[in-house]
């Protein structure tokens, strides 16, 4: 995928053919290594571009999942606001089997999401992105072993920051101190949107799952149908026996048809409503970090102001501590700007970043809608056209008893 | 003419629809979720007549769908025979020939009171149905005969049996079963209604017989009021031996049977069961009977061979069917799914790009109920084609009792041949015993001359008995010539009925998918 980025400071090598700066990943070459419960699999990651920051016109490493892991968790920490891409899930039970499809799902879905960052006007610019598209192996492993993120907390930390930011009305009830929230209407609006959608895509997701399932159920009997209807031809001889093994044989070919197409609704469908859903659980997770930073932000001024007031305090009595709590005072302000101003950025970025996000997904699903239609209508005519053809056989088998 | 019930039930599953969308997550029984339905299943192909668009004004979702017009997810079943309505299957009951008629119908369950000799007072009940007829064979009374009997089931077990007695190796149709537990467990209702649907279908079926429709015990069936003139069984023995000369009333037999034996049919009885008690008295080992005819052998060999592969079939035509099923099922849901979405997305905008992208899942949710529909509809006529393998499977057991009579006539004579042996053995000993005292042996003689009448009357037993036999033999000949062709032509139709039918509901569901393709034609990447 080709990203263009703003060209500003960028100096235009006139020795590149195209003068456009470029920078396109793909994940590719998946290889089972290990074996066992330690089994993972290992992917190529081919950069081709001609940004000045980059090691040169073409990088290839090997990487893992929980390589991915680790980018996604350090953007996560650094660009707080933004929606990061979502990553496939960890999976600890399909491991086991890895299925060739279970593989290239996963595949498919990394691709996407190192092209997402490398497409996003923020995120591609970062450092780690850069280190994990250049860095050898070996700093790779020493760097994934370091990282903590917000998705390695346990997972009841994490419910706890979701409930926070659900459950506001039952601490009031009980008199507890009222916790510290925004009180935006037009962003009580977006939590309660994006929670909702969530519940509506993950149903649709299931049965889209349960869609290509039947698929592949129906394909399976009409198999079977189709082996039976031979062996019963085989008894019969004659023109009736030669028309069921017509039948049979056909009814084995669309099983095929029906096969492929389960794959294609699976990769095509399905994968991208899934990845709709990772989406907005990306979305909370942001939502999240926003109520921290909202929360810091009070604390810090709550603190700040009482620094103020005792430091006033000292000054007028004289008293020598008047110096170190000035140093502190000047200290805790300055963090507690810090804290508003990454608060205000991130509030700047969600909005930027939703907009973003609703085109996107609108783009996003219409071409998976698109493909769902067109598979389904290439599965339908092809079952068409395969009984059709059927029809003056069983005529002409009729006709000559 | 559309059946009332399928207009109430495409209104019904409508109404569903259409109600599910206001009971919000609740994930509730979809509008595809009707069973695999059963042989009156309203929803058959029928006309395209259109259903004018209900219109619910409560649902704000009617809004947002297009109603599926009707005529166009209604198929018309390309297959000409199977148009939905139960029209009396004339092919089957008619001669080609004459076009002679039998029709059958069964209606109007009712619940009468037997009378009661015993001491419990009260009595049982009992249902009788109404069997009306029409015809123009000549053995009912000319054409344009109509008429009712009321008949209950016990009448129609009575008639089973005398067809089965009278008319050995023929293909005799099976009736229902007595299904006593299914009667306890079954809501009243349904269990009349299935009754009364298997009842009329066996006998069309015996209508469609071009012997068993001439008989006499039919007639009587079908058209004496009142109490039904037939007598429950009758001794098969006696019958086959009718007409033989008076009998000795002694029969000797090794084990000492009891000889108070009163006339033929008694005497006759005698035979009967010592044909039975030959068979059970040897240790298990039943006198094997040795047929000679091979090309008969191989026949019913590979017709073994042919139901087997056809229960086979049968078995996964069921799994097809509940494949078909599910996947329409699903496709529904999927559809609903995406009802709710759009739903949610046109009620809480929050960004312009929502409406686009409501329009688009109200587009896949249009196509997807109405894909579901079409796989229900595929589905109901897919099991009306199927259907027939059923009745073949019955028909087989008819062949395998035709078979029976064969083998159980063959074990008759091959009984009395024996008998015969047996008796001229002991008549030679008696005679080289006798010739060796002077003057004879006057008990002996007496005795001599009784065994010989004795082989007069087993003689003529066994002449009886293979004309039974032999009439027996052609009469399978008959039926298995007929079973051939009818077998042919019946499973012909079927396979063309079930491709016909797959291939029209593939194009129409074809039709809607491409429609949808269209609609979002403007995200295609590289214009496909």
């Amino acid at each position: 995928m080709i990203a263009t980025r703003s060209v500003s400071g960028s100096s235009q090598s006139p020795r590149s053919p195209s003068s456009q700066p470029y920078l396109s990943v793909s994940v590719t070459d998946p290889v089972k290594l290990g074996n066992g419960v330690q089994a993972y699999i290992s992917y190529r990651v081919i950069t081709k571009t001609n940004l000045p920051e980059y090691q040169g016109p073409e990088k290839i490493v090997i990487r893992r999942y929980s390589d991915f892991v680790w980018l996604r968790d350090r953007l996560f920490e650094k660009y707080k606001g933004i929606f990061i891409p979502p990553l496939p899930e960890k999976s600890a039970v399909e491991k086991f089997r890895f299925s060739a499809e279970f593989i290239e799902m996963r595949r498919q879905a990394l691709d996407i999401f190192v092209n997402r960052i490398a497409s996003h006007h923020e995120l591609q610019q970062s450092e780690d992105l850069r280190t994990f598209l250049q860095a050898d192996e070996e700093t790779m492993e020493r760097l994934r072993s370091q990282e903590t993120g917000i998705f390695k907390k346990k997972p009841a930390d994490l419910m706890q920051i979701f409930k926070d930011v659900q459950s506001k009305v039952s601490d009031v009830v009980l008199g507890k101190e009222k916790p510290v929230e925004e009180s935006n209407p037009e962003y009580e609006k977006l939590k309660h949107y994006i929670f909702e959608l969530e519940n509506h895509l993950a149903e649709a997701q299931k049965h889209a799952y349960r869609l290509v399932k039947r698929h592949r159920e129906l394909g399976q009997s009409l198999s079977d149908f189709g082996k039976a209807v031979k062996l019963l031809g085989a008894c019969e001889g004659n023109s009736l026996g030669k028309a069921f093994s017509e039948l049979g044989t056909k009814s084995e070919t669309l099983s095929v048809k029906l096969q492929k197409e389960a794959h294609q609704l699976l990769m095509n469908f399905e994968e991208p409503l899934k990845d709709y859903v990772r989406a907005v659980q990306s979305i909370k997770a942001t939502i999240a970090e926003r109520a921290n930073a909202f929360r810091r932000q009070c604390e810090l001024a709550e603190t700040t102001k009482l620094k103020e007031i005792n430091l006033n305090k000292l000054t007028l009595m004289r008293s020598d501590k008047v110096g170190e709590a000035e140093i502190e005072y000047q200290e805790l302000k300055a963090e507690s700007e810090e804290a508003t101003r990454m608060f205000e950025m991130i509030v700047r970025l969600m909005n930027e970043e939703i907009v973003r996000f609703q085109e996107q997904k609108t783009l996003d699903m219409g071409i998976a809608f698109h493909e769902f239609a067109k598979g389904q209508a290439r599965l339908a005519n092809g079952i068409a056209n395969a009984w059709r053809s059927l029809i003056p056989k069983l005529e002409a088998c009729s006709s000559s008893s | 003419m559309m059946g009332n019930e399928e207009a109430d039930d495409l209104h019904e599953s409508r109404e569903e629809m259409e109600s599910l969308v206001l009971d919000e997550p609740s994930n509730g029984r979809s509008s595809a979720s009707a069973t695999v339905p059963d042989h009156h299943d309203p929803l058959l192909s029928s006309s395209s007549s259109s259903f004018s668009d209900r219109h619910n004004p409560n649902s704000s979702l009617n809004a947002f769908l297009d109603p599926p017009s009707y005529a166009e997810a209604i198929f018309t079943s390309f297959d000409p025979s199977s148009n939905g309505h139960e029209t009396p299957q004339l092919s089957s009951n008619s001669n080609p020939r004459s076009s002679d008629y039998l029709y059958i119908s069964i209606s109007d369950p009712q619940k009468e009171q037997e009378l009661s000799n015993s001491l419990v007072p009260g009595g049982t009940t009992f249902y009788t149905y109404l069997i009306t007829t029409r015809t123009n064979l000549l053995e009912f009374g000319g054409p344009g005969s109509e008429f009712s009997v009321r008949r209950r089931f016990k009448d129609v077990v009575t008639l089973s049996d005398r067809l089965s007695e009278s008319y050995r190796g023929f293909f005799i149709p099976l009736r229902p079963d007595k299904s006593v537990v299914e009667s306890q467990v079954m809501a009243k209702q349904e269990f009349l209604e299935q009754r009364r649907a298997s009842l009329e279908k066996y006998l069309r079926s015996l209508a469609a017989h071009p012997v068993i429709r001439r008989s006499e015990e039919l007639r009587l069936f079908l058209e004496v009021k009142g109490k039904l003139p037939l007598a429950k069984s009758i001794d098969v023995a006696s019958r086959v031996l009718d007409g033989a000369a008076r009998l000795p009333r002694q029969l000797l037999g090794e084990e000492g049977m009891d000889v108070n034996a009163k006339g033929g049919r008694d005497l006759l009885r005698l035979f009967k069961e010592l044909r039975q008690s030959m068979s059970t008295d040897w240790g298990g080992v039943k006198p094997l009977v040795v047929e000679e005819d091979k090309g008969f052998l191989e026949r019913k060999e590979r017709l073994a061979e042919f139901e087997q592969q056809l229960s086979n079939m049968s078995l996964q035509a069921e799994s097809l069917v509940k494949a078909q099923q599910d996947i329409g099922e699903t496709m529904g849901e999927l559809g609903l799914a995406f009802v709710k979405l759009t739903k949610f997305e046109t009620e809480e905008v929050l960004f312009e790009s929502q409406n686009a992208r409501a329009a688009d899942m109200k587009n896949v949710a249009t196509a997807a109920v109405k894909a579901s529909r079409l796989y229900r509809e595929l589905n109901a006529q897919t099991v009306k084609h199927l259907d027939k393998l059923h009745d073949y499977l019955g028909i087989f057991l008819a062949v395998g009792n035709a078979f029976s009579d064969r083998s159980s006539a063959l074990l008759t004579v091959q009984t009395l041949s024996s008998e015969l042996a047996t008796l001229h053995a002991r008549i030679e000993k008696l005679e080289a015993a006798s010739s060796k005292i002077f003057g004879g042996d006057r008990s002996r003689m007496r005795k001599i001359e009784e065994l010989k009448e004795s082989i007069r009357v087993t003689e003529e037993a066994k002449t009886c008995a293979e004309r039974e036999y032999e009439q027996i033999k052609e009469n399978n000949r008959s039926e298995l010539e007929r079973l051939d062709k009818e077998r042919h032509d019946d499973f012909m139709s079927m396979l063309r009925g079930f491709v016909v039918n797959q291939a029209g509901y593939a194009e129409k569901m074809a039709n809607v998918w491409e429609k949808l393709a269209e609609e979002t034609s403007g995200y295609a990447k590289d214009g496909s």
